[in-house]
């Protein structure tokens, strides 16, 4: 049985693991500090094919989705907190509202069910008043990411795959580095001294994809792009599905370094709902700023006014897998034979694990662009996996 | 220390407390230990850590759910319900 050693324990990790694992690899995952401490832990849960436009990341979506939905049978839905809680995407103004319903036509025509919502009302009872409109698409999905990414790690360890936490990956052993021929194992230098062999390895670091990358001689342009999340006292359902501003789009694609926010609430199983969004490039500092709690409040308050009287907990941050080009980087490293990232999803890595997971494994395994074999496939299951390939940076980033 | 006429209610009732003391010491000193039920099983709580991290204390003051008992300085007159659910009505 051949080895594969998964960087990482967030959500992507945890899915490369279970995937690998159900495929009969003998499955190795190596984390820096816990499971789902990361980037899994700050972010809201949510299984979006309503914010991707037509292209490559929603036919990846379209296939999570289903894998979701698949695990939740597999696995149990309450074990992953799933829920088919639909998302409703607002506009405040007749412009916006004809700029989204040009966005949900292409996302018809690639398969998405976008339902134009005159009386907002009725989908959210407690919205503002005077909201231009809105479109409902039924197929948006929420988890709990924590717990969906432990019970990955579970189901994965149930077919032998192996947990080690505390362990950190710095790069290749001595010697392992310099002849790294097809068909050779890795070795996988870990900070406390020992090697690890692998006849696979998966970068699965989040926003710190890029450090390991480095490490491993096969750089990949992922930086941290921080978030905040607000969490108000419990309400019970007051917001029931995910509710977003359209301008929130625009917000995701912006390659903007500097604050951008725009106005995103859902309500928990929990009763709690949560505010968000923010996007920055600050590198990885998680200093508190009063200046985005105020302004993810206030633009919170205005689509649901009842939440002017309602306290916040407490907040979250934290940091996602930011790619210049907005896409993952799923597939085999060129430099590095034996090398697949799993990296770069943005704010989508929850929604995209499970597709990351099988797109990977089936990499690995030489059914989907294979190193070993130069005469795979590129497409699997309705995803073309060139549009994820490293190879895209090239010019750019790659040596 | 001795004891003076500040008093709020609880659901109604008359709770004695002193100058300085938060909602939830009066009500255990007054000797209760549970003046809340929780959102899914109903079950009793009251003060457990005592330092506004744990939010189990929760009470409606003055007609506002969700504020921490272990936090809130007793006022005199002020109006203390115990809460069920979120003490939201949607």
């Amino acid at each position: 049985m051949s080895r594969v050693v998964v960087v990482g324990a967030g959500i992507v990790g945890a899915s490369c693991a279970y995937y690998a694992a159900r495929a009969e690899w003998d499955v190795v995952v190596v984390e820096r500090a816990q499971v789902a401490s990361g980037t899994t832990s700050r972010g809201e849960g949510n299984l979006l094919v309503s914010d991707k436009g037509a292209g490559p990341e929603l036919d990846l979506m379209r296939l999570s989705r289903r894998l979701w939905l698949e695990l939740g049978d597999e696995l149990g839905r309450d074990a992953l907190e799933l829920d088919e809680k639909g998302g409703l995407v607002v506009a405040s103004t007749a412009a916006g509202l004809a700029a989204l319903t040009a966005f949900a036509e292409g996302q018809r025509r690639a398969g998405v069910v976008a339902d134009a919502v005159g009386d907002l009302g009725s989908v959210e009872p407690h919205i503002a008043d005077g909201l231009a409109g809105g479109m409902f698409y039924p197929e948006d999905l929420q988890v709990q990411p924590v717990l969906a990414a432990q019970t990955l790690l579970d189901a994965a360890g149930a077919r032998g795959a192996e947990l080690v936490r505390g362990a950190e990956v710095l790069g290749f052993a001595a010697g392992a580095g310099a002849d790294r021929r097809v068909g050779r194992p890795l070795g996988l230098a870990l900070a406390d001294g020992s090697t690890l062999e692998a006849d696979a390895v998966v970068n699965a670091a989040g926003p710190w994809a890029g450090l390991l990358g480095d490490g491993l001689t096969a750089p990949v342009p992922v930086l941290p792009r921080r978030g905040f999340v607000l969490v108000t006292e419990p309400v019970g359902p007051m917001v029931r599905h995910k509710v977003y501003a359209a301008d929130y789009v625009a917000a995701v694609a912006s390659g903007e370094a500097g604050l951008q926010t725009s106005c995103v609430v859902e309500g928990t199983r929990g009763g709690t709902v949560l505010i968000g969004a923010s996007r920055e490039r600050v590198g990885f500092d998680d200093t508190l700023d009063p200046v985005v709690v105020r302004r993810l409040a206030s633009a919170a308050c205005a689509v649901f006014p009842f939440l002017r009287e309602v306290s916040l907990l407490r907040t979250y941050r934290g940091f996602r897998p930011y790619c210049p080009d907005h896409l993952p980087v799923i597939g085999p490293d060129p430099r590095v034979p034996g090398l697949v990232h799993a990296v770069g999803h943005e704010g989508a890595g929850i929604g995209l694990a499970p597709a990351t997971g099988h797109l990977v494994t089936a990499m690995i395994s030489g059914a989907l662009r294979s190193r070993r074999d130069p005469h795979s496939p590129d497409i699997l299951d309705g995803v073309d996996a060139r549009a994820f390939a490293p190879e895209r940076f090239a010019a750019a980033a790659l040596p | 220390m001795t004891g003076t006429e500040l008093g709020f209610e609880l659901d109604g009732e008359p709770i004695a407390f002193r100058a300085g003391q938060s909602v939830g010491a009066a009500l255990v000193a007054s000797g209760r230990l549970s003046w809340r039920t929780t959102r899914v099983e109903g079950r009793p709580r009251g003060i457990f850590c005592g330092i506004g991290i744990c939010f189990d204390c929760l009470v409606v003051v003055d007609g506002r759910p969700n504020q921490r008992a272990c936090l809130v300085a007793a006022r005199d007159g002020m109006r203390v319900a115990t809460q069920t659910g979120t003490g939201w009505t949607p």
